[in-house]
């Protein structure tokens, strides 16, 4: 007899259910998709936060000091330590390597431009240097990890003649400032350092690089006349926020507390494992970026947790809304059940009973519209996917049921209180 | 009818008739539908109020949101430079220039350089600076202890091993030379950023300038702002400022845009689902409640009322539970952003007013949609049918 009352319900009341069910299933699509997104939202904004650029530095441990002043830089040429270039593709080889976004090696050379008697800094570095660690391939250089450096044709326009030099190559981009000074444009041939080099393009950063030259690194090598040398890396890392643990010193941990660090992927631990794959390396994070990051993602974390909430309990509202409608107008049906002598617990249990078949088959459909919704999200918002997590599935279907409950609850318990003569007598 | 159970001899009824203020039968009929199915009606004014509390607080925190996160990009420093063309000074006044035009609120910084040598040749790069305003500008750096006294000076980690090599945490004066001048200058603390500062001292400004004669020929400001009003302000530096080159730190100004857009662009995605879901909330409560009411709907009919008055009188009551809906869910919300700012940006969010007509527009709309769609149902049924409760 119960599963026939619930069966008939639902055929004779269709438009009723559908309509409960429309409501469940958006409700519990919003409620997805803010999960999913507010769950993802870290990951997501930590990788726009690599748009500032690296947050950690590779020197040579022995390194002198830098003597620069306004992108000149006043230290003699072959002083001080360097990196092995060949050691470079060991970043890779981290244990945290996924989550290195890029690196830039820098070798700033002094050079004497035309005719000039003025000194200008060249800096060689890796633009998109084709690298292999193992059996992985990989791109890696300044068009990752500094992207707010503007290649133009000088004038800011940007064309097809003017571009990024190759990695190969003898071309050089000249800085913006430094363009102006010597009046020079793309295409132009200019010497430095006794050697005739075309330029690519016009480099506009706002800082230092727009006084100086930018060259391949293996450019910059020959100038220098060391070959594989790298003055200092820039990297570019996913990080977590720094917590107590983080700001540790590794030396003073017990093995357990240090093989949690070493496994988190703090700036600091990062930065201790980049030195020990480049020998002779000190390696630091850059504090502008490296300790800005953090707040600025927990602030954007919070605030998606609170609007997750504010939206969990809009659609918990809508549902138990309208559940309670679908309830109340069933009073009659109620009244019957009862003069035929169900009991409180038989009438509850149908509605029950309906209820979750309702919370079942609009949590389903609504997850995977909230699944839907949130991978257009991800795609329209950061160009990549936003993953559901499987074990969201459970969750939200149980939070889908409770509301359904908790939302019929106080209905169901109306309804089976009234007085059933008042009910068959149509009086509400 | 329930209505009957309130009226109790015909003299009582008529005497509180008498007493009852005139108010017109549209007005008492519109009182008495709230008094009477009090719970229902409360249930739909706050399933109104919340869904306005819910709107104003997303709207509210949309606008202000962005303000609040710019401050918090502010901590990356200085996005915008001043730097002297051709290695020269800047005028003398330019910093009062600059807070001038930006404000006082905006930071600025001056920085002057100068290569001198330490005892032993070795050069390093000494700056004289404002460590009141560079401590606020640059709230990255890690200073051990800030100079606060005559001839102290800030070593940056990595000239500290410069200037006095021996002993570790050095708090022995050192003497450096900048042509031919001497000055004793004791660490004050250690400075370290990562950063090209890690190879550097740095001076008071005026000491620096007393000992080098040389005059501040960068400052870093820190502009708050949209990006338009940034351009704007480096328009109006420019103006003033005609010996000096003036640009954007490019890394800082296209980050934070970057970070910025993609954060309004979700919290955008999500207001609109939440606003949208509590929209969903009040249509099925207030359909709900129209629905249940068809037997004052039956009785007017039947009663002779014509469609356009019960049209009417439906309309008027979804109206008047938008309009309360929405003021008191309006104050609601606000707290609720007030709330969030505090928790979330440890700052306040200003309530915004202007917000205020959308959403009581909102709600209005919302309730009258979902009083007229029931209406429409119930109209082409026949009050017999209804009153007889089929």
């Amino acid at each position: 007899m119960f599963p026939r009352i619930v069966y008939e319900s639902f055929r004779r009341q269709a438009r009723r259910k559908l309509l409960a069910g429309i409501a469940i299933t958006l409700g519990v699509a919003v409620a997805t998709a803010m999960i999913a997104v507010a769950t993802d939202i870290g990951d997501k904004i930590n990788r726009e936060l690599r748009s500032y650029g690296a947050n950690l530095v590779v020197t040579p441990q022995e390194d002198t000091l830098d003597v620069e002043v306004g992108g000149v830089n006043l230290k003699p040429p072959s002083d001080g330590a360097f990196l092995n270039e060949a050691d470079l593709p060991k970043i890779r080889g981290t244990f945290w390597h996924h989550n290195i976004v890029g690196f830039s090696p820098m070798l700033p050379v002094t050079v004497k431009v035309g005719g000039s008697a003025k000194d200008v800094t060249l800096v060689g570095t890796y633009f998109n240097k084709a690298l292999t660690f193992g059996k992985e391939d990989f791109t890696t250089g300044v068009r990752i990890t500094h992207p707010w450096w503007k290649v133009s044709c000088g004038d800011g326009k940007e064309s097809p003649k003017c571009g990024w030099p190759a990695d190969d190559s003898q071309n050089v981009l000249l800085g913006e400032r430094l363009a102006t000074k010597l009046n020079q444009k793309p295409g132009d041939t200019i010497e430095i350092a006794g050697r005739q080099l075309t330029i690519s393009g016009i480099l506009s950063t706002g800082v230092a690089e727009d006084d100086q030259i930018v060259a391949p690194l293996a450019l910059a090598q020959q100038i220098l006349g060391k070959p594989g040398a790298v003055r200092r890396v820039y990297v570019s890392a996913l990080t977590k926020p720094p917590d107590a643990l983080a700001v540790r010193d590794p030396k003073t941990m017990t093995p357990e507390v240090y093989d949690r660090w070493y496994c988190s992927p703090y700036v600091e631990s990062i930065a201790y494992q980049l030195q020990e794959v480049i020998p002779h390396s000190h390696a630091e994070q850059i504090r502008q970026v490296a300790q800005n990051e953090g707040t600025v993602l927990a602030r954007i974390k919070g605030l998606m947790l609170l609007i997750t909430l504010a939206a969990l309990f809009a659609s918990a509202l809508a549902v138990s809304a309208a559940m309670a409608t679908a309830i109340f107008e069933r009073r009659i049906e109620v009244g019957l059940m009862k003069a035929l002598g169900a009991g409180n617990l038989a009438v509850s249990a149908i509605f029950f009973a309906e209820a979750l078949l309702l919370a079942l088959v609009g949590g389903i459909a609504g997850f995977s519209a909230g699944a839907l919704l949130a991978r257009q999200i991800g795609r329209s918002i950061f160009n990549s996917q936003i993953s559901i997590e499987p074990v969201l599935f459970p969750i939200i279907i149980a939070i889908a049921v409770f509301v359904t409950f908790a939302g019929s609850a106080a209905a169901i318990r109306r309804a089976v209180k009234f007085d059933p003569v008042f009910a068959l007598r149509g009086e509400g | 009818m329930s209505t009957l159970g309130t009226l109790h001899t015909p003299k009582q009824v008529a005497d509180r008739r008498a007493q009852a203020p005139h108010t017109s039968m549209f007005a008492r009929m519109l009182l008495r539908a709230a008094v009477l199915r009090r719970r229902r009606a409360a249930s739909a004014l706050l399933a109104m109020i919340v869904a306005a509390a819910v709107a104003t607080a997303m709207m509210n925190l949309y606008v202000d949101v962005q303000a609040k996160l710019r401050t918090e990009f502010r901590n990356y420093g200085a996005n915008v430079v001043i730097v002297a063309k051709d290695g020269q000074s800047l005028p003398a006044d330019a910093l009062a220039k600059v807070e001038s035009v930006l404000g006082a609120k905006t930071m600025a910084v001056p920085f002057s350089y100068a290569v001198a040598r330490t005892k032993a040749g070795q050069s390093v790069v000494v700056v004289g600076t404002d460590f009141t305003r560079a401590r606020q500008l640059n709230r990255w750096w890690k200073v051990s202890h800030w100079p606060d006294a005559p001839n102290e000076a800030l070593i940056g980690m990595r000239a500290a091993a410069v200037v006095n090599p021996n002993a570790s945490p050095n708090r022995q004066p050192f003497e450096l030379t900048f042509q031919g001048k001497a000055i004793q200058l004791a660490p004050a603390g250690m400075l370290q950023t990562g950063a090209g500062e890690d190879s550097r001292i740095y001076l008071d400004q005026s000491e620096f300038q007393n000992w080098t004669g040389v005059a501040p020929s960068t400052i870093e400001v820190a502009a708050n702002g949209t990006a338009a009003e940034v351009e704007t302000s480096i328009r109006q530096l420019a103006q003033l400022l005609p010996a000096a080159d003036i640009r954007p730190v490019r890394q800082i100004m296209e980050g934070e845009a970057n970070v910025l857009n993609k954060t309004r662009a979700t919290l955008y995605a999500s207001a609109t689902l939440v606003v949208l879901t509590s929209a969903l909330c009040v249509l099925a409560t207030l359909i709900g409640w129209v629905f249940d009411r068809r037997r004052d709907f039956a009785i007017m009919k039947a009663l002779g009322a014509s469609e356009r008055l019960i049209n009417g009188f439906f309309a008027a009551e979804a109206a008047a539970l938008g309009v309360v809906g929405a003021i008191l869910g309006f104050f609601i919300g606000i707290g609720v952003a007030v709330w969030i700012g505090r928790v979330n940006f440890h700052a306040p969010v200003v309530p915004r007013f202007s917000v205020f007509p959308y959403v009581l527009a909102g709600s209005v709309a919302v309730a009258l949609i979902s009083a007229i769609l029931p209406i429409e149902l119930l109209r082409r049924v026949q009050p017999a049918i209804i009153l007889r409760g089929e």
